[in-house]
């Protein structure tokens, strides 16, 4: 299946995309964010929230169809 | 009157009217942190009649923050940016109190602060407040208006309102100390805050006036190079609320630069701790626990007794914690930190460790 994955703040910057499409069967978000680790080290050293079809959801959640994935940082500035 | 044309295309809206209006004049809103975010978010809040508005800031106004700092201009240089703040404002609408604090919101003023107001809008620029502003408004039971940008992103949410999600619903750990550059260090371009903080000022209105809906569990995200926004829905963890609710107690021993990683624990190992003199020893363990470490001769004091006892000690002699294994040590020294104690330290590996590096009379040591 084909996901939307959309990197938001400096993630932006440790994979140097803002957004692409990733093929991958069913997985839990657990196993997305290894895969996704494995292609972008810098990822492994950022903190960030995950959101699917724009709910946040916990690393157990088990992505099933085609969907659009958010990494959301924090942020401190202001 | 001078002021009764003032707010007339507001109160033209049907939505808001005389009442509306009256509701802003009766609310008081506290701004944490008068920068890039916090001035348009004074700015826009002073001009629609909020009644109080108090103003929270420590720092001093610098060239550095003029570009995106518009309450600001040569004349407020060096000036503290609470007090700055307040004359722009003043000049901008006379008919309103402000209330300027020119100091550092900390654990053993936030609660007695944040009770005096309905709303709580953060405008900080450091993980640490941010977490305190959070926790503060947890235990206060107010709302928190939040915003925060990064480069040419910025987020937006209303926090703790309604039965809402609060701040460590959505990030229950702070990152890891140094992970998120500030603005200070990647820079910013001035619009960026001016649009967030606008957005943060117009939540505060909807909350007053009850309208539309307000982000309450919604976590949005600005792009300002793709003029995108996208929202996102946050759930309320109940188990991270109680957590900041249990700790209330505790509240102003709660060191929020250990927990961001800011500030360390410093420790020491257990061989050099022989080495020293004239310092304090404190044992946290509970009586029962053994090896004991005579050779020290420690004030043995319990962790759930140390808070109490803290007066028995002397908080200007250099300290060192030790406990069973190094933990309850750690969360000692954060204790005797967050109550003025400076020169403070905790053994690691504790009394085991300690136990295992008694020097003997011999001079050495008994391994």
């Amino acid at each position: 299946m084909q996901l939307t994955i959309k990197y938001f703040g400096m993630l932006a910057e440790a994979t140097t995309i803002t957004e692409e499409q990733f093929s991958t069967e069913s997985c839990s978000v657990s196993e997305l964010l290894k895969k996704l680790r494995t292609q972008y080290p810098e990822l492994s050293k950022k903190d960030f929230k995950v959101a699917i079809n724009q709910q946040l959801v916990d690393h157990t959640y088990i992505i099933k169809t085609e969907a659009e994935i958010a990494l959301l940082p924090p942020f401190a500035g202001g | 009157m001078k002021s009764s044309n003032r707010y007339n295309r507001q109160i033209i809206l049907p939505e808001i009217g005389e009442s509306g209006q009256e509701k802003l004049n009766a609310s008081k809103v506290l701004v944490i942190g008068a920068g890039g975010l916090g001035c348009p978010v004074l700015q826009y809040l002073t001009a629609a009649g909020i009644g109080t508005l108090g103003i929270i800031d420590f720092d001093v106004v610098e060239a550095s923050n003029l570009h995106r700092q518009v309450l600001y201009g040569d004349n407020s240089l060096g000036k503290n940016k609470s007090l700055a703040a307040k004359a722009r404002l003043t000049d901008l609408n006379p008919t309103i109190t402000i209330h300027a604090y020119p100091e550092k919101l900390t654990t053993k003023n936030a609660l007695t602060l944040f009770s005096e107001y309905d709303i709580i809008v953060d405008g900080t620029d450091n993980f640490s407040t941010r977490y305190l502003v959070n926790d503060a408004c947890v235990i206060t039971g107010k709302p928190l208006v939040y915003g925060a940008i990064f480069k040419y992103q910025g987020q937006v949410s209303v926090f703790n309102y309604q039965n809402g999600p609060s701040y460590r619903c959505l990030f229950p750990d702070p990152p890891k100390a140094g992970s998120v550059p500030s603005c200070a260090e990647i820079g910013v371009l001035g619009v960026l805050p001016g649009i967030i903080g606008s957005m943060q000022a117009n939540e505060v209105l909807k909350i007053i006036l009850s309208l539309g809906n307000v982000l309450n569990g919604k976590l949005l995200m600005y792009d300002s190079l793709t003029a995108q926004s996208s929202s996102f829905s946050i759930n309320r963890v109940s188990s991270e609320v109680s957590k900041v609710l249990a700790s209330a107690k505790n509240f102003e021993t709660i060191d929020y630069d250990l927990f961001c990683g800011i500030k360390q624990v410093s420790e020491i190992t257990a061989k050099d701790v022989f080495l020293l003199e004239d310092v304090q020893f404190i044992d946290v363990r509970e009586a029962y626990e053994q090896p004991k470490i005579e050779n020290l001769n420690p004030s043995c004091i319990p962790l759930g007794n140390l808070q109490q006892q803290i007066n028995d000690l002397d908080k200007d002699k250099e300290t060192i914690v030790f406990c069973q294994s190094g933990i309850r040590s750690k969360k000692a020294v954060e204790i005797l930190l967050a109550n003025g104690f400076e020169n403070v330290s905790h053994v690691k590996g504790g009394a085991i460790a300690l136990n295992n590096s008694i020097p003997d009379l011999t001079g050495f040591e008994n391994l």
